[in-house]
């Protein structure tokens, strides 16, 4: 603290007028003013250097909390020296005054005392101080290695593109260019409108339901190349909910994850429906898909697609409870709900 | 040679019937949505190889596999597993990782063309199927044959395995059925925290025991809530002392 000037300002202000303080009470007993004077100074400079010794050492060496005794015994030791010396100095200046030889030695245990107080003071100061930033620091830190650490999986999360949907799509592709060449080049279109958009979206935290809707559509048409006549998607949205935000790539996840159980894991045709409803200040979203109730994958677990959404809008909400699902029926639904922060 | 082709996507069915083309020798008798059909179709048609995904609805390939009791020979057809990959290596025809070229999928018929002179029937190894079977979704389910139809079993509803010759006895509550798998095989691959092999020829799930009282010495007689009672080793006890921190 003593680094900056103002800190170094209130030092000698402190100290000044505690030579002041000192002046006065031993003036109330001994009336030669040179020799007071005289006595608080030498007194009070040995103190305060005493106090900037603690002070720096502690700027290397910080006592933790077992040793705190040790910051005691060393403000002891201190105050010992401090007044011994003070003592021997004023002894030798002023030897032949017997009068003022008697308060002197007569004061000691007085002298010992207000010395110990201040420089314990003192040394309790630094260490809370020094305590203090460290804890700053490492709190600092903290901080900034949660946000790197959030920001990576994030990023992360939304890019979670499946390599068996990529492999499969261009097997497809490389299946049409020899029965429908036409259809091929569509497809690669498609394929290419939807990576694009995967990599765009980088930069973009919310987008609209409609343009997330937009780049859903893209996946969707290239599994309904794939899985034709077995994949039917049902969109259902109202004209406020189209215009709320959300976060970039947060539906993919779900729908994936029902063409996998509604899809992947049924032998005969899968409708799957999307709805979307808004309220002000928030945007609801249903999707929902078949699902076969003795099926085990189905049953055990939500899988990592759900688990990464729900991790995601804990991420940047910090609620858990913005993804439900319902069993009901037959019918597997994925209900997420979004708040809208005045974006 | 009679071929059957197994996928869940009809394109990449269709590539594999093109690239045959080039073969005369070979006919497509068949082309099959998922496992089921692909059971059913082979055991009527006994093809000499079948193109096989893994990924499918219901069951996967492997399971398809283990349904049959003189599997084809086998080419995988799979995008992406990578638990599957290294049994390929050491045990299947080949694998073609999709999307494949003309080439690649040549290289793969001449490998079964020249095994296939060699032995005049490929058995696709068991070793194949034990080694496999590490994927993880196969870990918590097992799929039997029930006469003509085929049953998933999730493995918290097994009660417990006995040997049976050449097979293995599944016990549930709906009654037991048949696999051709080995004792081993299942040791390894279900939870060792749920399931215990107390004796050579049974493999117990935990959570169904009653009791367990000694029999004679350094042997004990083990009860289940079901009432079955099932004789324990001794190596089996110290595996089950160690399971349930007795």
């Amino acid at each position: 603290m003593l680094q900056t000037k103002k800190y170094k300002l209130a030092f000698t202000a402190w100290w000044l007028l505690w030579c002041m303080l000192h002046i006065y009470v031993l003036y109330n007993y001994y009336a030669f003013f040179s020799i007071v004077i005289v006595d608080s100074v030498i007194t009070n400079v040995l103190t305060s250097g005493a106090c900037l010794l603690i002070y720096n050492n502690m700027r290397y060496y910080l006592p933790r909390r077992e040793k705190y005794w040790y910051v005691l015994i060393v403000s002891a030791v201190l105050s010992v020296m401090c007044t011994g010396i003070a003592t021997f100095l004023l002894h030798w200046l002023f030897q032949r005054n017997e009068s003022y030889i008697a308060l002197l030695y007569g004061s000691w245990l007085i002298r010992y005392c207000v010395v110990f107080l201040l420089i314990g003071c003192m040394s309790m100061l630094s260490l809370l101080w020094y305590a203090l930033q460290e804890q700053n620091e490492i709190q600092y830190r903290k901080t900034a290695a949660e946000q790197m650490l959030k920001d990576a999986e994030l990023y992360k999360l939304r890019h979670q593109l499946q390599p068996h949907f990529l492999f499969n799509s261009l097997n497809s592709i490389s299946a049409l260019t020899i029965v429908d060449a036409e259809k091929a080049r569509t497809m690669i279109q498609q394929l290419s409108d939807f990576l694009r958009g995967t990599l765009k979206r980088d930069e973009v935290q919310f987008i609209t339901l409609q343009e997330e809707l937009q780049h859903l559509q893209l996946y969707l048409d290239i599994e309904k190349v794939r899985f034709g006549h077995r994949l039917e998607v049902k969109v259902d949205y109202t004209e406020v909910s189209a215009e709320k935000k959300l976060p970039a790539l947060l539906l993919q996840p779900a729908v994936e994850n029902a063409i996998k159980f509604g899809l992947y894991n049924t032998l005969d045709e899968t409708e799957i429906v999307i709805t979307a409803t808004a309220t002000d200040n928030t945007l609801v979203v249903h999707i929902s898909n078949p699902y076969d109730e003795e099926d085990l994958q189905a049953v055990t677990g939500t899988g990592f697609g759900l688990a990464s959404i729900r991790r995601r809008l804990y991420l940047l909400f910090g609620r858990y409870d913005l993804l439900e699902t319902i069993k009901a029926d037959q019918t597997f639904t994925v209900k997420l709900t979004i708040p809208q922060l005045n974006l | 040679m009679k071929v059957v082709i197994i996928d869940d996507e009809p394109l990449a069915r269709s590539i594999v019937t093109a690239y045959l083309n080039a073969y005369p020798v070979f006919e497509v008798i068949a082309e099959c949505n998922n496992g089921f059909e692909g059971v059913k179709i082979i055991q009527q048609y006994n093809p000499d190889l079948i193109f096989l995904d893994i990924q499918m609805p219901k069951i996967n390939g492997f399971e398809m596999l283990e349904l049959l009791d003189e599997p084809p020979a086998v080419i995988f057809t799979t995008a992406f597993d990578e638990y599957a990959m290294k049994a390929f290596e050491t045990h299947a025809i080949d694998y073609l990782l999709k999307p494949f070229s003309k080439e690649r999928f040549d290289k793969a018929i001449q490998k079964f063309i020249s095994q296939h002179n060699v032995a005049a029937k490929q058995q696709p190894a068991k070793a194949l199927l034990e080694t496999v079977a590490s994927s993880p979704n196969q870990s918590n389910r097992v799929v039997v044959k029930d006469g003509n139809k085929i049953k998933i079993i999730p493995v918290a509803q097994i009660q417990y395995f006995e040997a049976a010759d050449d097979y293995v006895k599944i016990y549930t509550a709906e009654g037991d059925f048949l696999k051709n798998k080995t004792m081993t095989s299942f040791e390894k691959l279900l939870p060792s925290q749920q399931f215990v092999r107390i004796h050579r020829s049974y493999i117990v799930n935990v959570q169904l025991i009653s009791r367990i009282d000694a029999y004679e010495k350094e042997s004990h007689i083990m009860q289940l809530t079901t009432g079955a009672k099932l004789p324990v080793s001794k190596s089996g006890y110290a595996k089950l002392k160690e399971v349930l921190g007795i």
